[in-house]
């Protein structure tokens, strides 16, 4: 139990590369060239390490696994680390896009390449942190820290307006993240910890919950992004260079549905039970009001960053629904749009690094010359759209289904979705890709290269594997998930007890 | 065997998918091919397995996902009725295939073609196979992208490209309805598997079930929701926009997917769930509403139609109108077997009419053609077979299946019965008369296409009935191909198609003539009960296909006599009178026109559907987003912040990373102090 485990080893793990890669010296080619295999290699490393955590893994325990834990800032406060079937996956998510993300800045990152790498290398280990803390205050140190990687690859290495967008996302986000330290230290002046199993167990009078409930809410609704607050991400993800957004799409926004599950629904029950109507609302108005922004967008990386914003509302309308379907199809809607979203912007940076812009007006007609991107964004496109077979289509199934055995409205608004989905992804691809190509300046523009379909051929594939075949995936999720769902019961039942005795 | 027939199109999907560059179109054509005649034989065995013998069984393929009490498997439920849809799926997709080697011979992209065509018929045959509704759903999406993918086909076509993006929303649509009838019956039966659901609807006839803060009829609503996307996939009244334009594909793509096989997916569907249609009385009467309307409403529009395909295209819509009047008014079996047969004679028109069109290097317009019967006279002979088919000429298959459904309409004894029952007749007049128009604008009286076959202008005098060409209604790209092909053609006199294009539409005739007369019995008659073996349900109380035998004799010949009378009209306008189509026409400006618009649907779903959803997106983004949030929110603050950072930035050029690990320890000392402070 003391010792450092294999989840201390994926934080180290990170950062060691990170060292590293600063204790190159000058600017040279060779530096450079360094630097990025360096970070290549680290995020694999990574990856393999995780699988090994993933290997020893028991999918059929609810309980914390791995779990290993030190003294740090007090008896109390400790650094404590631990995973279980709901952060496991989200963790494999993480380590297995990094290496994407560096190879998508292969070439497109020209300029501070060394510090580009160690930005993003701090980035992982805070995700990963993120994941894996079993201390609350631990949590929230990684979940801000988070923040400043990214504001430094968006406000750096971003594109024209990137001081803007940097400065908004950081507003927005730091502007949750106080109500939530106040709420940690709430919870420490009642409870007497900060360790996340104790919470768990332990149960918060209910109007204490309310106010708890919303603080966190605050934090986790800017991460998500729910509606109202969503319009810092549109920005960050055009200004952000392309790996960032595959990282901000892929596992940032995570954060938010990791942060209901692990926080708000287990140690509140009464409270999401009282905010649930709140959070159907905003779901159901994000999923068709940001669709129908989604179509009328004039940019492509704004068009997928409004649809990610319609498909995080699938994940939060499925985790207050509170029912199997709807919490394990929302947990699966996050892992599948992390692989999907991840791809997507992947994809637009393939044609951005070749035209230098985003404009669907300076596209048309690229499959005459780019077959093959053509089938690569067509498959993201229907994975995009929950066509089944893909894995998209398992989460939105799942949390429409939940969503539906606890109120026919929001199901029935939801599941417009789908048609406004179809309707946005398949003009954005008949914009670009269908058409004759006519525009002089794609007349040279060339299909993929070696390294964008080794970077494509694994993201598509799991796609459809697990849009066939999600069990490895949900399997992880059943165990917790019962849990959770007994102890939410429980509070459910002690509600309808007080409201009889009230009588 | 079934794993054969289900997975030998998806191999075939892969190799031409993912090797047809390095293989080559031809060895692309023949392996997708081949593997789709082994598919069709074997169908034919497990055909006559399963219907005449005993072997309906269950094949589980592997568990697709497990969540609480939802259990979904990939499996296949073997019964007749599947069984049935197979022969129909591989044999029509075989034939198609083949069909197409000669008809795309011109065209560069045929690996890409031939792959999907091994897509469509692969994921239609997991729909049709399906054990459970789940599984029924990613075969009814999955043809609905091969279908999207096929109309797109020709992508330098912006029609092409509208049509095959409105095909796939407008579907959509019908799967929303879809997808709720899915979690109804999940709410309700703990369960999506049929076998898990069909036994216990029973118990379930009297339950309500509260669907948007109404108390509904629990398996009327279901039924209701399901049977919107039978709806959208069966082009019916209101959810039929998509399937004329779905034309703009390639010819036999409109003869697999939108006449034989995608289309009927929906009556397909209503069929399977028999059962809980059943005990659903108002939604089988929606179902013939629906149905009757739709049989009118398309026939009525395939009356002024120039467009060879658009003809049979809103022909089809009309037909499946028929089947689900069959579904709706409980004769199940009358429904299903005017699929069967109309799968035959439907194909064979689109692939004759491909002739055609090959014939006249890709002209459609049938203004231009006439007189072809001299050139092309086997594939006439076809086109006058499969006609004769579907307008029900006597002892053809048609004749067999459309009439029990007009009878079984009249035998309903209900209003919508009644209803559906005037439609059908008045809409069997229309079938013939268009049917025969078309036949004889294509292949008799003058030939309108001699000088100048591609100069519009020189043709607008002699329009036919006084209309403006209508650009849209030729295959640009393949024309394009076709020019090049002119020199070797000589001048432009018509051709018959090689034997490829021409062996299909034979066997498709012989299935046309003989299918009725073979099968009737098994599917509507004495045979009934054995052939079926429940695939079919029906109430005990159902008796309707027993008392179509015991109607007044005047029933029963009033098809027939519709026939006539709309062949006589045809006769008379388009040969005896060739004058008076324009005449009347000119007569009746505002009818003609509401008609040959199709009714003006596409303009009125623009103006309420379209364009709203557009400026609603717009209004949401530019006031919304930019001016009531961001302006409210962030921009205000951030305003301020970046006039102070902008001094800070300028100090620290160069170093800004110095400054963000400052921020990092100012962050972590925060928090530690916040805590201590909160310890003591």
């Amino acid at each position: 139990m003391l010792g450092f485990g294999i989840l201390s080893g994926l934080l180290i793990l990170p950062l060691v590369g990170a060292a590293f890669i600063l204790t190159l010296r000058g600017d040279s080619e060779a530096a450079r060239s360094n630097a990025r295999w360096a970070a290549l290699a680290t995020t694999i490393a990574t990856f393999l390490l995780s699988l090994v955590a993933w290997a020893r893994f028991d999918v059929s325990s609810a309980s914390f696994q791995l779990v290993e834990s030190h003294v740090w800032l007090t008896d109390t406060i400790r650094f404590k680390l631990g995973v279980d079937g709901f952060s496991m996956p989200l963790i494999l998510l993480t380590t297995f896009l990094m290496p994407f993300c560096i190879l998508a800045s292969w070439e497109s990152i020209e300029s501070r390449v060394k510090e580009y790498f160690v930005a993003f290398l701090v980035l992982e280990t805070t995700m990963i942190g993120v994941f894996c803390a079993l201390d609350l205050v631990l949590f929230y140190l990684f979940f801000e820290a988070g923040l400043i990687p990214m504001f430094l690859i968006i406000g750096i290495w971003g594109g024209k307006r990137r001081i803007y967008a940097s400065f908004k996302f950081f507003l927005y986000t730091l502007l949750g993240s106080v109500l939530m330290l106040l709420a940690i230290m709430a919870m420490y002046w009642t409870a007497g910890t900060t360790d996340i199993p104790t919470l768990l167990a332990y149960k918060f009078a209910p109007n204490l919950q309310i106010w708890l409930w919303l603080a966190f809410f605050a934090s986790f609704a800017v991460k998500m992004p729910m509606w109202p607050v969503h319009t810092w991400l549109p920005d960050a993800h055009v200004e952000a260079p392309t790996a960032g957004s595959v990282i901000l799409a892929g596992v940032l926004l995570k954060m938010g549905g990791y942060g209901f599950i692990r926080v708000s629904l287990p140690m509140f029950p009464d409270a999401s039970l009282y905010f649930a109507p709140l959070v159907y609302a905003l779901s159901v108005i994000a999923i068709i009001y940001t669709s129908l922004v989604a179509l009328m967008q004039e940019d492509i990386k704004k068009l997928i960053a409004y649809s990610s914003v319609a498909h995080m509302g699938f994940v939060t309308m499925g985790l207050f629904s509170m029912n199997e379907q709807g919490i394990q199809g929302a947990m699966f809607t996050m892992i599948s749009h992390g692989l999907v979203s991840g791809a997507l912007f992947l994809s637009v940076g393939v044609i951005y690094d070749r035209m230098h812009t985003r404009e669907i007006k300076a596209y048309g007609g690229l499959v005459n010359r780019m077959p093959l991107y053509a089938v690569v964004f067509l498959i993201l496109t229907m994975a995009n759209v929950a066509l089944p077979g893909t894995s998209g289509f398992i989460g939105e199934f799942l949390t429409l289904m939940g969503a539906f055995r606890s109120n026919t409205w929001v199901a029935f608004l939801a599941t417009s979705g789908v048609i406004l989905s179809a309707a946005y992804a398949l003009w954005l691809y008949r914009r670009v890709v269908y058409g004759p190509l006519d525009k002089p300046a794609l007349q040279g523009i060339t299909d993929l290269n070696r390294r964008e379909i080794i970077t494509f051929a694994p993201l598509i594939l799991l796609i459809i594997y697990y849009g066939v075949q999600p069990g490895p995936i949900l399997d992880a999720f059943a165990a917790p998930t019962d849990a959770l769902m007994n102890s939410v019961q429980a509070a459910l039942a002690t509600v309808k007890t007080a409201a009889v005795a009230a009588h | 065997m079934y794993h054969a027939i289900v997975f030998l199109p998806l191999v075939g999907f892969l190799i031409a998918g993912m090797f047809g560059r390095v293989l080559g179109a031809r060895p692309s054509e023949i392996i997708t091919t081949a593997l789709l005649f082994v598919a069709a034989v074997l169908s034919w065995v497990s055909f006559i397995q399963v219907g005449f013998g005993d072997g309906a069984t269950r094949v589980q393929v592997a568990q697709w996902m497990s969540v609480g009490d939802l259990q979904v498997d990939w499996a296949f439920r073997i019964d007749t009725l599947t069984a049935m849809m197979l022969v129909v799926v591989n044999t029509v997709s075989a034939l198609v295939h083949l069909y197409s080697i000669g008809y795309m011979h011109e065209d560069p992209h045929r690996p890409r073609f031939f792959a999907y065509l091994s897509l469509f018929t692969f994921t239609m045959l997991m729909l049709v196979t399906a054990d459970n509704l789940v599984q029924m759903f990613f075969g009814w999406e999955g043809v609905g992208l091969a279908s999207y993918l096929l109309i797109g086909f020709w992508y330098q076509k912006d029609s092409a490209n509208a049509a095959a993006m409105k095909a796939f929303i407008v579907n959509r649509v019908g799967d929303f309805g879809f997808l709720l009838g899915i979690f109804t019956v999940f709410v309700l039966f703990n369960g999506v598997t049929f076998d898990q659901i069909f036994p216990r609807v029973g118990e379930f006839a009297n339950a309500r079930f509260n669907f948007l803060g109404i108390e509904w009829h629990a398996l009327t609503i279901a039924c209701l929701l399901l049977f919107m996307g039978a709806m959208g996939k069966s082009a019916q009244f209101l959810l039929h926009t998509w399937l004329p334009d779905a034309m703009e594909g390639p010819t036999p793509v409109s003869a697999l997917i939108h006449a034989a096989t995608m289309v009927t997916a929906g009556v397909f569907m209503v069929a399977r769930l028999s059962p809980i249609f059943e005990y659903a009385p108002a939604a089988l009467t929606v179902v013939t509403v629906i149905g009757g309307i739709t049989a009118f409403f398309a026939a009525t529009i395939g009356l002024v139609q120039n467009d060879i395909k658009r003809v049979i295209a809103y022909s089809t819509c009309s037909q499946l109108g028929y089947m689900f009047v069959g579904l709706g008014v409980g004769a199940y079996g009358a429904g299903v077997f005017h699929l069967f047969t109309h799968a035959f004679f439907k194909a064979l028109l689109f692939l004759g009419a491909g002739s055609v069109i090959h014939a006249m290097h890709h002209e459609q317009d049938m203004r231009h053609m006439g007189a072809l019967r001299r050139y092309i006279p086997l594939t006439t002979a076809m086109m006058a077979i499969g006609t004769l088919a579907l307008t029900g000429f006597p002892f053809t298959a048609g004749y067999y299946s459309k009439d029990a459904i007009i009878e079984a309409a009249y035998a309903a004894h209900s209003s919508a019965g009644s209803f559906a029952f005037l439609a059908t007749v008045v809409a069997a007049f229309m079938t013939s008369f268009y049917s025969w128009r078309l036949f004889f604008l294509t292949f008799e009286g003058t030939a309108r296409w001699g000088h100048s076959h591609h100069d519009h202008q020189a043709h607008a005098p002699h329009d036919h009935e006084g209309v403006e060409h209508d650009d849209h209604s030729r295959d640009v790209e393949a024309a394009h191909h076709a020019q090049h092909e002119h020199g070797h053609h000589g001048a432009h006199t018509p051709h018959e198609s090689p034997l490829v294009m021409l062996l299909p539409l034979i066997v498709l005739a012989i299935g046309a003539v003989i299918a009725g007369v073979v099968f009737h019995g098994a599917f509507i008659g004495e045979g009934y009960q054995e052939f079926w073996k429940g695939a079919l349900f029906t109430r005990p109380e159902n008796h309707i296909l027993e008392e179509i035998h015991h109607l007044p004799g005047w029933v029963p010949l009033l098809p027939t006599l519709m026939m006539i009378l709309g062949f006589l009209l045809a006769v008379y306008m388009y040969i005896i009178d060739a004058k008076q189509p324009a005449k009347l026409a000119a007569d009746h400006p505002i009818l003609y026109r509401f008609l040959l618009n199709k009714w003006y649907f596409d303009e009125l779903y623009d103006a309420i559907f379209v364009r709203p959803a557009m400026a609603i997106g717009r209004f949401f983004w530019r006031t919304g987003d930019q001016r009531i949030i961001d302006g409210l929110g962030p921009d205000g603050i951030s305003a301020r912040v970046l006039d102070v950072t902008r001094g800070v930035v300028r100090v620290q050029t160069g170093y800004v990373y110095h400054y963000a690990f400052a921020m990092l320890i100012g962050v972590a000392a925060l928090v530690t102090f916040y805590l201590f402070r909160g310890a003591h």
